[in-house]
């Protein structure tokens, strides 16, 4: 007799073997005391609460399923799982039937073999048996439990009333671009129903009709899925156990023939997917359940928008030109990276070491990263290296650093499943985050109580069983002084963890910051007016967090980007700290990270005052040893920010740039300054998969790779590493870092690695925080969450468990500061901006996709009041101005608008919403404050002169030379 | 970006700077302003604001001032 012995929650990712995560056990894990049962003969003990169906299979004693997945509950109606237990009446499904102490069950009999035979032929006499050229041939759970059960004839024959012949099928429904439904071939399991809901928890599906009428529908008052409520997320058709709901490219491809695990290249959640291969063609992405960030769920960009990848825009060739008038010249690798270096040594020797630097992508791996900003460091021989994190969450580096001692998150997503509170801040999860948006939404379902503090009112202050408690509509700008307010009520109501604060933290800071947020100023009623929030909502609100149990922060670029984001960081730490929110499950403060590797960007030491490890160039030990490592002398001065790049590329002591795939024509502020300063640089070099904005201003292209080319690893907003492996070769020919190291080389350092797990190595051993990772710890233990080292050897879900990584938590007093930008009678409105679901940052990858047809263009979200006063309809085109630029757009008129507030996405270039956005910055990181630009917005009926200058010299810009077969 | 609009971005920027300390005790607060220049602002940058700071120093707030004549004299290595 085997003892089984069902694992643990939360060990599960480290201990669980591919193949083993890979079996659907039926119905979900439970947690409780253990209960011994005896299933044909063997006995297991597993978690009380747990079904048969899921004890049995841990048994490895699985039992016929159909309408069963461990991803919902158990739904109990395809009547296959159907047991005998002793001294029990009938035949019970398994899995609805929970488990008890000394139950004896038996899987498999004469009469259970009957029985399910009988109910598989029922299913089988309204199925097409066409088996042979369905799309899912080999991959159809009804066809395994046919064979499973033994089924060899329809007694029943297949004529009569059905769903599947000529006369009764219904059209495919082919209206999403990525999966279709064919009605004719449904079991009406409801798996996909089921999975809408509890696993996405959008509620688009429903079954309709009743009896033998009964199918799937999406929704009562669409004709098709596109139309309705559906975001495509894919969790029906991984749910589907048949082929009616089926992606596109197996229809058309036929099933793949190998998988390889790998790490999306959208958000910062870092879903782990399966990608399925036939040869090197890549024929669909599933979510892969043992991923430790998703857990087998996906969103519309990462399961379904990676055409990007083989687009025909791609380029794949070297590209060089003197001036940036010229049309491009594609050249072979070698003279490409000699033209790089020498252009740079040029600048160098002319100018001085300063007037070099390069910006790394938040996209690209670890691995990448760090050659990138060694080669800056060592090669360049200054410290003028920054990434795109500037823009988005720098603040939160410096904020959490400064209140924590780390610049990272301090939970991993699984710890929402704990929470009972949720405070979101200036982020929109289910379009920006949406799997981890969705675990949100489960835990909400189940009774945790949501407050929602945005100008805007995102999806999850209302949604299908979902509803923000507290909604705190704030104008934009105003959000020190509403943590102010929520802390004012803490302290002055008696609210806070004395004990924890006495233990965890500086009682000298405490006190000041106690006295600071007591004062009368601060209270609810003081800054009522300043938030345009009542003050007994903010007092409720405020208890609710305080009170509520666990409560965990949630926070995006709603926090980062203002002129204050930094001291709302702090802010937001010090509610944490007061209230005894953080150190252990369900609590917090967590950023959600906007790219996929920006959390890795800014660990592999991408700030130019950082070394890897967020340790300052300034510090003469962690210096030296990356001097004796690298051989080099390094410099001990911080280097330019983004921003100071562009102002030092103007005033001409910056004149050499290397970008790795960053668009920062399209994503940073003020577009005409940027593009002024890009036009002013002797030399630019672009990394990037595309011509984009700033390739417009380049003379060196050198083609990058994308994901499903890269061997590495990506570093998710829950300080989680994940691998990312090749599932084809480089299309153009070289890896990214090999690129960089053979740059470097030509300009007389020599970097040389024989692969990305040589690189990771090099990191571990300068990098205290990742001591232990390796490639292979990675590839055989799974993912790991920083810190991974002596102390801890598997890595740290939660972080500052047992005291804060700075030692005591350090408040610090955070007075409201009102932005320099602000609305007047020129100026009335204040424009904001953001993510929608479908498409991606500045769109470089998902406009290169179907995921277009959900969003072709960007539009201004204005209120109704706003919009008649302006004489503005629903989709007039009209001109937003500001003080610095203008930009036309089609409005949509939406009361998720608060009055007085506009909102835009700047997926589109065309769309040009930098143009309007200003200069204005965090003051401690120069985090643009894109959330904030007072505006004006009125009708008009042509594109601003930035859209007809970018429309004539755009094209221009991108000509490649192709005359040169002649030559 | 001419000259002049560069100094005035570092003035506004040492401005927001000292903002945020000001709620503390004088000597913390100067002391903090200058250790955020050390830290954050690259030398140019540096050497551009001692220029203002030798020119007059327009438009930096008094916290401001004292945190930058701590942080830039004596004048950085570079």
């Amino acid at each position: 007799m085997t003892i089984h012995q069902e694992i643990p929650l939360g060990l599960r990712n480290l201990k669980l073997t591919p193949l083993e995560a890979e079996i659907d056990r039926g119905t979900p894990e439970r947690e409780g005391p253990p209960v011994t049962l005896m299933i044909d003969g063997v006995t297991i003990t597993v978690p009380e609460g747990t079904s048969i169906m899921r004890a049995a299979s841990l048994a490895d004693r699985q039992i016929p399923k159909l309408c069963a997945s461990d991803n919902v509950e158990a739904w109990g109606s395809c009547r296959l799982c159907l047991v005998e237990i002793e001294g029990v009446k009938g035949t019970p499904s398994s899995c609805t039937t929970p488990v008890r102490e000394g139950m004896r069950v038996t899987t498999q009999n004469a009469r259970l073999e009957r029985l399910r035979k009988g109910v598989m032929e029922l299913y089988i006499s309204d199925h097409p048996l066409d088996c042979l050229t369905c799309p899912t041939n080999g991959d159809c759970e009804l066809q395994d439990m046919a064979g499973v059960v033994g089924l060899r004839e329809v007694r029943y024959g297949m004529d009569g009333d059905n769903h599947f012949d000529a006369a009764h099928k219904v059209p495919i429904d082919v209206s999403n671009p990525y999966f279709q439904y064919d009605a004719s071939k449904c079991i009406v399991c409801s798996l996909c129903v089921r999975a809408c809901e509890e696993v996405q928890g959008t509620f688009a599906l429903t079954i309709e009709g009743r009896g033998f009428e009964s199918r799937v529908s999406p929704g009562i008052l669409s004709d098709d899925f596109f139309s309705s409520d559906c975001v495509s997320c894919g969790a029906c058709v991984q749910a589907c156990p048949t082929a009616t709901l089926v992606e596109k490219s197996i229809v058309e491809h036929g099933t793949p023939r190998r998988e390889v695990i790998t790490t999306c290249a959208y958000c910062g959640v870092g879903c782990a997917f399966k990608a399925e291969m036939q040869g090197e063609e890549i024929v669909r992405m599933t979510p892969w359940k043992n991923g430790g960030a998703n857990e087998g769920h996906s969103c519309v960009k990462g399961r379904f928008a990676f055409g990007y990848a083989t687009h025909k825009d791609r380029v794949l060739t070297p590209m060089v030109r003197e001036k940036i008038t010229d049309p491009w010249r594609p050249v072979d690798w070698e003279e490409a990276i000699g033209f790089a270096a020498r252009r740079l040594l040029e600048i160098r020797d002319e100018h001085g070491a300063g007037a070099i630097g390069g910006i790394t992508s938040s996209r690209c791996t670890n691995e990448e990263v760090y050659v990138v900003q060694k080669m800056i460091r060592a090669a360049f021989g200054n410290n003028n290296v920054d990434t795109c994190a500037r823009v988005c969450h720098s603040p939160t580096g410096y904020g959490l650093k400064t209140t924590l001692g780390t610049s990272a998150g301090t939970q991993d997503f699984k710890s929402v499943d704990k929470s009972d509170v949720i405070l979101v801040i200036g982020a929109n999860p289910t379009d920006a985050h949406p799997v981890f948006g969705s675990r949100m939404k489960k835990r909400l379902r189940q009774g945790a109580k949501l407050i929602v503090a945005d100008p805007r009112r995102i999806d999850l202050v209302r949604s299908p069983h979902v509803r923000a408690e507290h909604h705190l509509q704030l104008r934009p700008g105003t959000n020190v002084a509403l943590m102010n307010a929520l802390a004012h009520v803490i302290v002055t109501e008696g609210l806070v963890n004395e004990a924890f604060v006495a233990e965890r933290c500086d009682m000298t800071e405490f006190e000041r910051w106690r006295g600071f947020v007591a004062e009368e100023r601060n209270s609810p009623e003081a800054l009522s007016e300043i938030l345009g929030v009542p003050a007994d909502e903010l007092r409720a609100a405020a208890r609710l967090y305080a009170t509520g149990g666990n409560a965990a922060i949630y926070y995006g670029l709603g926090v980062t980007e203002h002129s204050q984001g930094s001291t709302m960081v702090m802010a937001m730490a010090n509610l944490a700290m007061a209230t005894g929110n953080i150190g252990h499950d369900g609590v917090g403060i967590n950023p959600l990270r906007g790219q996929n590797n920006v959390q890795g960007s800014c660990d592999m030491g991408s700030f130019p005052h950082e070394f890897t490890g967020y340790r300052h160039v300034s510090d003469k030990e962690v210096r030296s040893t990356f001097e004796a490592d690298w051989g080099v002398t390094l410099d001990a001065e911080p280097g330019l920010r983004i921003p100071n790049m562009f102002a030092s590329a103007l005033d001409g002591s910056f004149r050499g740039l290397y970008v790795q795939g960053e668009d920062i024509a399209q994503s940073d502020p003020n577009t005409r300054h940027v593009t002024a300063a890009l036009k002013a640089l002797d030399l630019l070099i672009v990394q990037d998969l595309f011509l984009n904005e700033t390739a417009l201003y380049a003379h060196v292209f050198l083609p990058g790779t994308s994901f499903l080319e890269k061997d590495g690893t990506f570093t998710n907003a829950e300080r989680r590493i994940n691998r990312v492996r090749p599932v084809m070769r480089e299309q153009q020919g070289m890896s990214e870092w090999e690129t960089v190291c053979r740059i470097s080389e030509a300009m007389g350092y020599p970097m040389t690695y024989e692969n990305e797990a040589e690189i990771m190595d090099e990191i571990a051993r300068l990098t205290p925080t990742f001591a232990l990772v390796s490639h292979a710890r990675l590839d055989a233990e799974g993912s790991m969450q920083w810190p991974v080292n002596e102390a801890h050897p598997d890595g740290s879900p939660i972080m500052h468990v047992d005291g804060f990584v700075r030692g005591k938590g350090r408040f610090m007093v955070t007075e409201y500061v009102p932005t320099e930008e602000r609305a007047n009678r020129r100026f009335p409105l204040i424009l904001t901006t953001g993510r929608i679901l479908s498409q991606y940052n500045v769109g470089a990858q998902t406009r290169r996709t179907e995921n277009s047809l959900w969003h072709p263009e960007d539009s201004l979200e204005i209120h109704p009041f706003d919009a008649e006063e302006r004489g503005v309809a629903d989709g007039d085109l009209v001109a937003i101005t500001s003080r610095v630029g203008q930009t036309t757009l089609r409005a949509m008129v939406s009361e998720r608008m608060p009055q007085g507030v506009v909102y835009t996405t700047f997926h589109h270039p065309f769309s040009g919403a930098n143009v309007i956005t200003t200069d204005y910055s965090d003051w401690a990181t120069n985090c643009p404050e894109f959330k904030v630009t007072a505006v004006q917005v009125m009708p008009t009926n042509r594109p601003s002169a930035w859209q007809e200058e970018y429309t004539q010299t755009a094209p221009g810009s991108r000509r490649i030379h192709t005359a040169t077969a002649a030559e | 970006m001419s000259d002049n609009e560069a100094e005035n971005e570092l003035v506004r920027m040492a401005n927001e700077i000292a903002a945020f300390f000001k709620p503390y005790p004088h000597d913390e607060a100067v002391a903090d302003i200058s250790q955020h220049i050390l830290d954050f602002w690259d030398p140019r940058m540096r050497r551009a604001m001692i220029a203002h700071l030798e020119a007059g120093g327009e438009g930096l707030q008094p916290l401001a001032l004292e945190g930058l004549e701590a942080a830039l004299r004596p004048a950085p290595a570079a």
